[in-house]
């Protein structure tokens, strides 16, 4: 049984799917939020790689670079209003963010 | 079954079960860690698939600097635990069902529509006969030819994604006694010094009140 192109996109689903499991049962905890999130985006950085493999086209790791930059500053900045939430509020429940009545 | 195919279910296991332990692990510290377990088997996922830049690039970028930041954030916060974890298993039949729903439809779909398992062979330019080619090479004149444009975008949004976390955490001291030095260089001596009309004299009414009188002209800056 060798390897087909069908095995990586399967890991790639089982990962995003354990993903969003995660985001359903850390709905309080910001930071597992955050780390789902970043789990997700490397299931589908996991999809171009393998594609860019099999296709033998090398666009998909250029998408799966800027992917990674742009994963990078959205960490950064989420963990930043993250420490500006826990000095205002001593806590990062998400159930206690409710200032806006949204 | 080669050698090749034995690495994948060997990584695609310890992945699975690295980032089943960050979605489940109490403590945040434990989470980090095991997510720093899965950048791991994924940069060596990729470089099974020949992508050896983005793997090591993955490695550096994500586990030596993102998952360290996450670490000190992670560290410098001082959570309750058990407050967060209220519930935890609550919604877990419902998040179970979809995340099983979701997995077996894909692979379902994925494992029998893509059969694909030979790499397509590049194309052989004649008088060279079949030249290793580097994936760094290739993927950096791809980079810095085609995605010049792209690749500058997203330096500015690095750019701007340090600007705005310095900026949203940035804070000044508020019981610190530092001294403003342009307030002090600006001031003006009718700022300190308040000169008061009086009558050159008085009748005499008694030495202390007179004294006090005499005082009161000059006021506290």
């Amino acid at each position: 049984m060798t390897l087909t192109l069908g095995h990586f996109l399967s890991l790639g689903a089982i990962l995003f799917a354990l993903s969003i499991i995660g985001i359903f049962l850390n709905r309080k905890n910001l930071i597992v939020l955050l780390m789902a999130i970043e789990l997700m985006l490397l299931a589908v950085n996991m999809n171009f790689v393998a594609f860019s493999h099999y296709l033998g086209d090398l666009h998909g790791q250029v998408l799966v670079f800027f992917i990674l930059t742009v994963a990078a500053a959205e960490s950064a900045i989420g963990l930043a209003i993250l420490v500006l939430l826990f000095r205002n509020k001593s806590s990062i429940n998400v159930d206690e963010l409710n200032t806006l009545k949204g | 079954m080669d050698a090749k195919t034995g690495f994948f279910y060997f990584f695609a296991a310890v992945l699975l079960f690295a980032s089943f332990r960050v979605i489940t692990a109490r403590n945040p510290v434990y989470a980090v860690l095991y997510l720093v377990l899965a950048f791991f088997q994924a940069a060596c996922i990729w470089i099974l698939l020949k992508a050896e830049f983005l793997g090591i690039a993955l490695v550096l970028v994500y586990v030596g600097a993102v998952m360290v930041l996450f670490l000190f954030v992670v560290m410098m916060l001082d959570v309750n635990i058990d407050s967060l974890r209220q519930g935890f298993w609550r919604h877990f039949p419902l998040a179970a069902g979809i995340g099983v729903l979701i997995a077996l439809e894909m692979s379902a779909v994925l494992i029998g529509g893509f059969r694909i398992s030979e790499e397509p062979k590049a194309p052989v330019v004649l008088g060279q006969a079949a030249q290793q080619v580097s994936n760094t090479r290739e993927l950096g004149k791809l980079i810095y030819t085609q995605y010049i444009y792209p690749l500058e975008v997203a330096a500015v949004i690095l750019l701007v994604a340090m600007i705005a976390a310095i900026a949203l955490t940035l804070r000044q001291r508020k019981d610190s006694k530092h001294i403003d030095v342009s307030d002090q260089v600006r001031v003006k001596a009718r700022d300190r010094l308040d000169v008061v009309k009086m009558p050159s004299t008085q009748p005499y009414v008694s030495d202390a009140t007179a004294g006090a009188a005499l005082g009161a002209t000059e006021k506290q800056p």
